[in-house]
């Protein structure tokens, strides 16, 4: 934190003890590997895995953490919450309004600041975000060392999508000032993508990924291509109106209005009525994604009352739903920005505090298709916590380029290696079903995935062997509609709000993902395959789009070989 | 990309007359391309990053990783292959194994504590393959199998994280003695004792142990290394040099006597061993130069501040001092100064006074010089009448004056001459209103 001691970032690659660290504007994660490369997640001293992203000070003694997060009830003034997002920012471009019950931001020297007693005595002093940010870390930090018995000295962070250099680098100083190195910055979804990827029961496929992180303040989506376990983000999308404390706002009225009818105050007025109100609305939505009711109690809400009452999870469901949809919007507006139908989609990740919910994940069942896996909590067991994941995976990548000069990161992470060709098209071989002579696509490298690439499949042959025919081409897919009989009923069309209703009635059109036969690249024989043989093909496509096709037959020697120039 | 995508439909049979090349046709290109960037996250993009960097294909960094990691393992298995073994250890006994060196058996003595897993393994395959006793019988010898049996007995030691800790404890071949104070002298005490506490750092619950550093670590690296073995957490037991404790059922309190005897042993032990840490502590620091020095350096900055203070303090007494000196000396000066002024006023007073006399005796020897003013001898009354208006005239005039008259009447001899001086000066008076009409007439 001091100005002498020296920024870490000369620390060797063998000596580094290297976290990673999801930095939210809610709450904040810490997690290391073990050794058996699992990525685990860190409580603090205070046993928490969540680590709110708050700092609090009541007579110079510094509170983080949950500590700090009641404090925002008797103490609001000297309380810094939600600061991360007005990390390298102009004051006139953020948004102050979730900072309106603890300390506000102030415009100064240029920076974003808050004026707080964080003295024992004297004049309260004014400290900027990016202070805040460090003092931040320094906590996370040292709640690591203490875990690990250790000193912390690097770590991975997690970045939104849509954060501006400047914010990054605003970002990496605050981290720097704590002593910690800043080996990378990842995107938030691809870190929580790498998290499920890195399990070992997970394969590498090509495959397209929605993330969904449903955070606190925000929600980020993006739709990733994850070609071979190297990913794209095709899309992204960012909304500030449907996120955590929307959900919260909707039970914080739920609650005042019963308040309000039993005791004819509202509990909203006073501020620290509404400071009580919205923490016990939060505890209760979080009861609320593991059991089917909760209870809602506070302690003299207003006026020296207390109030106690239970709300069940349909009821829940029912008040909220306004919010579900928005992020169903959202989540099908971005699919459709990366050019993509809901049947392209074969994974569905829930990431961030809000994904909890299971209702949120039940959309997500009925907005994609069966085939789709959406990993959260209460649709798949084996899934990982959604609040977890990104400390998860910036901890894997932490543990994996732990080892490198920061030099060499910084060389790998240069856009000269990241931005590369993507095919548009996908490649694949012809084969045929077993009575038409009609070719049948079958896809061997999918389109969006990043040159060089190399991919190798089996194919069968026809019963009786013999000569076969490997034809190269590429494939493009559409969405074929095929109308069911229409029912007589009036209210059945796709482009009406048909998530009620649903669930009853089957819908009319079938859609199903077809493939169409594009450009052929190249035909290649293969010769006197034994019965039974299997054929194996291996397409690679350099880095200039030239392509190298090699045919052979399983087990057989030599096979087909043969080039294609670059376009 | 190894696992390889299994298609169960089946390819197309080669059409009549299909000819190629090699048996292959190239038709088409690939079509255009999006250019788009690639997160830089997980194994698979380190991976392209490497190939992109180095320009290689995907079979040559096959290869080259290949080769790496073979090599990695020829590195890691040449490492420990000799120590020699001592003639008098071959000869050991299995059944006092709490004696034996255990690393020393299996050959990794120069590893000790530092000695990984891994390397334990190996060095007990190795040292298996020599000493089997099988081996042994076949190459004629007796079936002496008891070295065999202390390596079985080392490695079960070693491989048990817990009685591997058992025995570190009391591994004193580990141990580095403190230097004696004739050899820690100058640069050699920093390494010296730097061996000392990194061998008893390996005691540490808390890792790393910091440095014991050398004479240019920083007070704060110094103060962290003295504070962290002052309050040093260790792991360190004392099982191993446990009595045996007899397992048989029959004498019961008998194995509860030697237990609660092993116990405090091992308390003893304990309190011991810290004491002695404490006691290396602070030799270590007894000799240290860098504490002196920065006792020296935190000394001299309160010293400046003191002796600051006094030169202050010392140039405020001076400067008093000297302008009190000045004052007295001004004062001096100028007393005298009134003394000689006021003596000087008095010989001009006297000066003055005796003009007067000498001005009055003009005056009133002018009187005489012109007769009184008659002729012949003048009568007794008339020279009392002049005098007494001479003096009259001298009581009313100022000595000045008295002067000037003088100066008027000296050298004039002829009576009328002087009678019309007296005239004028008496008129002069009258007409100053010093002297009324008709008082003085003997003179005018």
């Amino acid at each position: 934190m001091s100005a002498e001691e020296p920024t870490t970032n000369g620390a060797k690659p063998g000596e580094r003890t290297a976290i990673g660290i999801s930095f939210g504007n809610s709450n904040s994660s810490i997690a290391w590997t073990t050794p058996e490369d699992k990525a685990e997640v860190i409580a603090n001293e205070d046993g928490d895995r969540q680590i709110p992203s708050i700092l609090s000070y009541v007579d110079g003694e510094e509170y983080n953490g949950q500590q700090a997060k009641q404090q925002l009830v008797r103490n609001s003034k000297n309380t810094v919450a939600y600061f991360r997002d007005y990390l390298g920012q102009d004051f006139k471009s953020i948004d102050p309004t979730h900072s309106h019950a603890s300390a506000h931001p102030q415009e100064h020297n240029g920076t974003i600041a808050f004026t707080i007693q964080d003295k024992e005595e004297g004049e309260p002093s004014t400290v900027s975000v990016s202070e805040i940010a460090t003092r931040h870390f320094s906590r996370l930090a040292k709640s690591a060392s203490d875990f690990l018995g250790k000193k912390v000295t690097s770590a991975v962070l997690t970045t939104p999508t849509n954060f501006s250099e400047k914010q990054k680098a605003a970002l990496i100083k605050s981290a720097n000032d704590a002593g910690i190195e800043v080996l990378q910055l990842i995107q938030e979804p691809v870190s929580a993508l790498l998290a499920y990827d890195a399990r070992p029961e997970s394969k590498v496929a090509d495959k397209i990924v929605v993330v969904a992180d449903l955070g606190g303040t925000r929600s980020d989506v993006a739709v990733i291509a994850s070609r071979g376990g190297m990913y794209t983000i095709l899309a992204t999308a960012h909304d500030y109106e449907f996120a955590g404390v929307h959900l919260d706002k909707v039970l914080q009225d739920h609650f005042a209005k019963e308040f309000i009818k039993w005791n004819g105050i509202d509990p909203r007025e006073n501020a620290r009525s509404l400071a009580k109100l919205k923490l016990e609305s939060e505890a209760t939505k979080r009861a609320l994604s593991i059991g089917t009711n909760a209870n809602f109690s506070v302690e003299s809400l207003a006026e020296g009352i207390d109030f106690t009452s239970t709300i069940n999870r349909l009821r829940y469901e029912t008040i909220a739903r306004k919010v579900f949809d928005g992020f169903n919007r959202l989540i099908e507006g971005v699919v459709k920005k990366a050019d993509l139908d809901v049947l392209d989609i074969d994974e569905v990740i829930l990431s961030g505090g809000s994904s909890h919910t299971p209702k949120i994940a039940s959309n997500m069942s009925a907005i994609f298709p069966p085939t789709t896996t959406v990993l959260a909590p209460s649709t798949t067991p084996a899934a990982i916590s959604p609040s977890e994941l990104q400390a998860r995976g910036a901890a894997l990548q932490a543990s994996l380029i732990q080892e490198y000069e920061a030099e060499d990161i910084d060389q790998s992470t240069h856009p000269a290696v990241t931005t590369v060709k993507h095919l548009t098209h996908a490649i694949g071989v012809l084969s045929i079903t077993g009575d038409s002579a009609k070719g049948v696509f079958t896809p061997i490298i999918a389109a969006e995935t990043a040159v060089p690439a190399r991919r190798t499949i089996h194919i069968a042959t026809p019963k009786e062997g013999g000569d076969v025919l490997v034809k190269i081409v590429e494939g493009g897919s559409h969405i074929k509609v095929t109308k069911t009989e229409p029912k007589p009923k009036e209210n059945g069309n796709k482009d009406d709000d048909s998530d009620e209703d649903s669930s009853d009635e089957e819908p009319e059109e079938q859609r199903e993902k077809v493939w169409k036969v594009g450009n052929v690249l190249a035909e290649a024989a293969i010769k006197d395959v034994k019965k039974g043989g299997k054929v194996e093909v291996m397409i690679n496509v350099a880095a200039d789009l030239s392509v190298t096709v090699t045919a052979r037959e399983v087990g057989g020697k030599g096979g087909v070989r043969g080039n294609l120039a670059a376009p | 990309m190894t696992t390889h995508t299994q298609v169960s439909l089946p390819l197309p049979v080669l059409p009549e007359g299909w000819s190629g090349e090699k048996d292959f046709k190239a038709i088409g290109h690939v079509s255009k391309s999006t250019q788009r960037s690639i997160e830089p996250v997980g194994p698979h993009f380190l991976a392209h990053a490497r190939r992109a960097r180095h320009k290689r294909t995907f079979s040559e960094d096959d290869r080259i990783q290949a080769q790496e990691n073979a090599k990695k393992v020829e590195d890691d298995d040449s490492g420990e292959i000799s120590e020699p073994e001592d003639p008098m250890m071959l000869a050991r006994e299995a059944k006092d194994w709490k004696g034996q060196d255990h690393y020393a058996v299996l050959g990794i003595s120069k590893y000790r504590y530092k000695a990984t897993e891994e390397q334990i393994k190996r060095a007990h395959r190795k040292k298996v393959l020599r000493h089997h006793p099988d081996k042994k019988a076949a190459a004629g010898s007796t079936e002496d199998d008891s070295f065999f049996k202390c390596i079985q007995k080392a490695t079960e030691v070693l491989l048990d994280p817990v009685k591997r800790r058992q025995f570190d404890s009391v591994d004193e071949h580990a141990d580095v003695e403190p230097p004696s104070k004739k050899d820690a002298k100058g640069d050699k005490f920093y390494s010296l004792w730097g061996k000392v506490f990194k061998s008893e750092g390996r005691f540490s619950k808390i890792q790393p142990v910091p440095k014991f550093g050398d004479k240019n670590s920083t007070k704060e690296d110094v103060d962290e290394f003295y504070n962290f073995f002052y309050n040093f957490d260790s792991w360190r037991s004392f099982e191993y040099q446990d009595e045996d404790v007899p397992d048989d059922n029959e004498n019961r309190d008998q194995k509860r006597h030697m237990e609660r005897k092993n116990n405090n042993a091992r308390k003893k032990k304990k309190t011991e061993d810290s004491a002695r840490l404490r006691k290396l502590v602070d030799d270590a620091m007894a000799g240290d130069e860098r504490i002196k020095q920065f006792r020296q350096q935190a000394n001299a900055a309160k010293n400046k501040k003191r002796l600051d203070k006094e030169a202050a303090e010392k140039k405020a007494a001076e400067d008093k001092k000297a302008a009190a000196e000045n004052e007295a000396r001004d004062k001096k000066e100028a007393e005298e100064k009134a003394k000689a002024n006021k003596e000087q006023g008095k010989k001009a007073k006297e000066a003055a006074k005796a003009a007067v006399k000498k001005n009055r005796r003009v005056l009133k020897g002018s009187v005489k010089d012109a007769n009184y003013f008659v002729a012949g001898d003048p009568p007794a009354a008339t020279i009392d009448a002049v005098l007494n208006d001479v003096e009259l005239v001298q009581g009313k005039v100022d000595p000045d004056e008295v002067a000037a008259l003088a100066g008027k009447l000296q050298g004039l001899k002829v009576a009328d001459e002087i009678k019309g001086v007296w005239a004028e000066e008496v008129k002069r008076l009258v007409g100053a209103g010093k002297l009324k009409d008709g008082e003085v007439k003997t003179l005018v």
